[in-house]
């Protein structure tokens, strides 16, 4: 692609160089034609959304997956890696966000485990320590090299596995998410330590959905999105606001139909509040907020993954308790003790893990859309036979689903379908509001404008629907309001008139070169 | 999917070759014995080596029917034969120390208390199992283990014998057919109505299939959980007054041993899978059978002991095989290949229809 025109005489050259890598699952293409390279002495970050291709990369990279196409070079050498422990064995470590260490060894075995120093064909527990020792005090950590790691914060866990990813005289470090659960004085800490094996030559690939961190630590960034290579710049050249946005992408959709019908119920969204949040959090999830749904009003929730969108909706539903604060609906208090309190209110919620949290693969299309209504319901009473085929007849026909054969097995429909099958599982319970978490993700463009076109046409008819998507155009399009969601906390609320670059400034949190964003 | 030939559905359905081991067995036996399929009226009772099979079988069905259920929500109850054991124990312990130990009253009130207790029991799995979130085969070890020493306590180490017509009748009884039999089929017709003729089958199976998205769809998936271990216990603790009646005493050793084992095959069996969801209750009942049909093979067919146990795990493994469509059609290839001696010339001259997995074979062979 760009990269090789990009490439200055004088920069050294890279340690690792992959070119037109591209990765491909049954019926997927995970990656498409993506170059990324290394250097020495530098820490490099991957960005990209949920999806984008960012883990597929570095899978690529570490021999976990083989590219269907495309160069690997080490050194200059071509490599083609079997597995991970290959990949380290060359000289490429990853350290994953959760901590694959065994706690109930001491640092100093974790750290040497599978290379200790030995003594007449035994361990030799004396030198494992010291060299341990020696390997922790080069990093500048002071941890008793004999002390149990569980005994340490998870934190501390964290930086004894790089110590171990470092023993073996790394060239290339891999950081997936190291900080996702960490807090602010123990980010600082890791990233003194990433500084001096920068210094000391180590090449540092670094995975993070922190904005704010990836431009504290970060020299270099390469930027994925929907599995291909949308850039590759230096840091210190690209602004917040212009990397959200070659992160997000701007699609310009062809959905005047769905923007009309959104703007007829703008008018009509009326000022009776279905649900009213007051102080709603939870601990390690969702910092407390106040929310406000009105009847026939879409309101958006924006924000990155792991922003907290998905955490707020799960609270409004009652999928995760809230441990404060206060939710009415139709003014009456509301305690969320589970989904079925939620559903009982009239709440229904669909999941973004459609698989895992939506639909029951084994079963029926006729079976999944009753499910909810027949929860609600109680088992002694089952609708009969004859109301459940007038309303999976009803359903199937006005979502379009496919195949329209009310015994088909869920598992077996496409994403779009599937989705579909999840949302009329809800609407045949008409509810009040209607949560719906990424509806329009892994699924093909028609499905997506006809799901858009429904939300829409829902909130003309009075129902209060929430809407989350990656895709802010789609949020846009379709909300009277929207929330935008970052670092886990409601940081902004729009009107109507919110434009994505609007969202993008506040995500981005920076008023700078407002101009370049315009253009 | 649906399709309006009876044979399809009933192939689709999965109980076609459980159905077809069955009979297999059945007609071993005949060609065996002749004598085995040879039914005779004395004294208004059905006698007879099937009428034995259904009889001696009725206690495993049962237990089978609640591990079925158990199973379908992905769960395991291990403790079931230990359950059988604490029934039995508490039943003649109670009827032994009552003041009349041959009146129907003792026995009622003896398999009553029995009864409860294994409803308890089954509470306490469910507790660990849906509250605690224990794993199913960790949680019922508790009981399994310790439910024997329960039975023993109870019992006080001794083999309890009573006399007790009304007891008596439970397992050894007859109404032309064995009462045992009779209870066992009552209650699968009772359990086949409550979860097919309400919704109750349906939660359970999406509970199997997928807990956390029945959650969200609003099921009390945690209450279904707990419920089907408590009716576990309930078929065991039946079961195990079968057991001890049949017998006129409570062993607490040997009633019901290995018995979870023999539940948990006639559930496999019947084409129900151990990783949950859609579950067969007649298929289970089926397998049941098998399962008896084999152990009471075993015993007319006069194989050594000794080999007893491999004989009966050799066919339960060939059963489990022939309900794999992917099994199936590897042996059924097999066989072909060898009964079809391959033929270069007839199969070059292009007659695919009835030999192709021979002529696939052939041409693997010519292009080497």
């Amino acid at each position: 692609m760009s990269v090789d025109a990009k490439q200055a005489p004088a920069e050294p050259t890279p340690l690792v160089r992959m070119r037109g890598i591209s990765v491909e699952f049954p019926g997927v293409k995970a990656l498409q034609e993506v170059d990324f390279r290394l250097f020495p002495g530098e820490v490099h970050a991957l960005m990209g959304e949920n999806g984008a291709g960012k883990s597929t990369l570095i899978k690529a990279l570490t021999g976990v997956y083989t590219p269907a196409a495309g160069v690997t070079t080490l050194d200059g050498r071509e490599v083609s890696f079997s597995g991970p422990a290959e990949a380290q064995a060359a000289g490429i470590s990853t350290v994953y966000q959760e901590v694959n260490l065994c706690p109930n060894l001491t640092v100093a075995e974790n750290i040497l485990l599978g290379r200790e120093p030995r003594r007449f064909g035994a361990v030799d527990g004396r030198a494992t320590r010291a060299r341990a020792a020696e390997l922790l005090a080069d990093m500048g950590l002071h941890i008793d090299p004999g002390s149990v790691l569980a005994e340490h914060p998870i934190a501390v866990q964290q930086l004894v596995a790089i110590a171990r990813a470092v023993a073996v005289d790394a060239k290339v470090l891999i950081l997936d998410e190291p900080t996702s659960s960490l807090d602010q004085d123990e980010v600082a800490e890791l990233f003194r330590i990433m500084r001096h094996l920068r210094d000391r030559g180590v090449a540092i690939l670094f995975v993070s959905h922190f904005l704010e961190q990836v431009y504290e630590i970060s020299d270099r960034m390469t930027v994925l999105r929907n599995g291909r290579l949308v850039g590759e710049h230096r840091t210190s050249e690209l602004s917040r606001l212009d990397l959200v946005s070659l992160m997000i992408g701007r699609e310009l959709g062809a959905l005047a139909e769905v923007e009309r019908l959104a703007g007829q119920a703008g008018e009509e969204a009326s000022t009776v509040p279905v649900l009213e949040a007051r102080g709603v959090g939870r601990k390690g999830s969702v910092a407390p907020f106040d929310l406000r749904i009105n009847r026939g009003e879409v309101v958006g929730l924006a924000g990155l993954l792991g922003s907290g969108r998905t955490e707020l909706a799960r609270l409004l539903f009652g999928a995760d308790r809230p441990d404060s604060g206060q939710v009415t609906v139709d003014g009456r208090a509301l305690h969320l003790r589970g989904p079925r309190a939620a559903i009982a209110a009239g709440i229904a919620f669909c999941s973004e893990d459609r698989k895992g949290e939506g639909v029951v693969a084994d079963l029926s299309i006729r079976d999944n859309l009753i499910l909810a209504m027949q929860a609600a319901n109680g088992w002694a009473r089952p609708i009969p036979r004859r109301v459940k085929d007038q309303l999976v007849e009803k359903w199937i026909k006005a979502l379009d689903i496919r195949p329209a054969n009310p015994d088909a097995l869920v598992g077996k429909l496409s994403g779009g379908n599937q989705q579909k099958v999840l949302l009329a599982r809800w609407l045949v319970t008409e509810p009040k509001l209607l949560i719906l978490d990424e509806p329009t993700r892994g699924i093909d463009i028609g499905a997506k404008t006809q799901i858009q076109k429904l939300v829409a046409e829902l909130a003309q008819e009075g129902m209060a629907v929430v809407y989350i998507s990656a895709e802010l155009e789609e949020v846009v399009r379709l909300s009277h309001r929207v929330v935008v969601m970052k670092d886990r906390a409601k940081v902004a609320e729009l009107d109507q008139n919110a434009t994505v670059d609007d969202i993008m400034r506040l995500i981005a949190h920076v008023d700078e070169r407002p101009e370049a964003v315009a253009a | 999917m649906t399709s309006t030939r009876p044979l399809d559905r009933f192939r689709a359905s999965g109980l076609l070759w459980p159905l077809v081991a069955l009979l297999v067995l059945l007609a071993a036996n005949a060609v065996v014995r002749p004598s085995f399929l040879a039914l005779r009226i004395q004294d208004g009772h059905l006698y007879g080596s099937l009428v034995d099979i259904l009889k001696n079988g009725a206690p495993t069905m049962l237990i089978a029917l609640g591990m079925c259920l158990v199973i379908a929500t992905r769960g395991i109850d291990l403790s079931v034969g230990a359950v059988v054991a604490i029934s039995g124990a508490v039943t003649c312990s109670y009827i032994a120390g009552a003041g009349d130990p041959t009146g129907a009253g003792a026995a009622f009130a003896g398999m009553g208390i029995a009864l409860a207790l294994c409803a308890v029991l089954g509470l306490w799995n469910g507790f660990l199992v849906a509250v605690v979130g224990i794993q199913p085969i960790i949680a019922t070890l508790v009981l399994m283990t310790a439910g024997r020493g329960i039975a023993m306590l109870i019992t006080d180490g001794q083999i309890i014998t009573v006399r007790n017509p009304a007891y008596r009748t439970v397992g050894a009884g007859f109404l032309l057919l064995p009462v045992s039999i009779l209870i066992a089929v009552a209650v699968f017709a009772l359990v086949a109505l409550v979860t097919r003729r309400t919704a109750l089958g349906l939660l359970i199976e999406s509970v199997g299939i997928n807990p956390e998205a029945s959650r969200l769809a609003g099921l009390r998936a945690r209450t279904i959980r707990w419920t089907v271990y408590v009716f576990a216990a309930i078929c065991a603790g039946v079961a195990g007054l079968m057991i001890s009646s049949n017998v006129s005493a409570a062993d607490a050793n040997n009633a019901g041993l290995w018995i979870e084992m023999d539940a948990i095959l006639a559930v496999v069996i019947g084409g129900t899978s151990l990783a949950g969801g859609r579950y067969s209750l007649t298929g289970t009942m089926l397998g049941a059978l098998i399962i008896q049909t084999l152990t009471t093979t075993v015993y007319s067919m006069g194989i050594a002991p000794e080999i007893t146990l491999v004989f009966k795990a050799v066919v339960v493994i060939a059963v489990c095989l022939l309900q794999a469509p992917k099994a199936r059609a590897v042996l059924l290839r097999r066989t072909r290949r060898r009964h079809t001696p391959p033929d270069p010339d007839a199969e070059a001259a292009g007659r695919p229809s009835t030999h192709t997995p021979t002529s696939a074979m052939v041409e693997k062979v010519a292009q080497p």
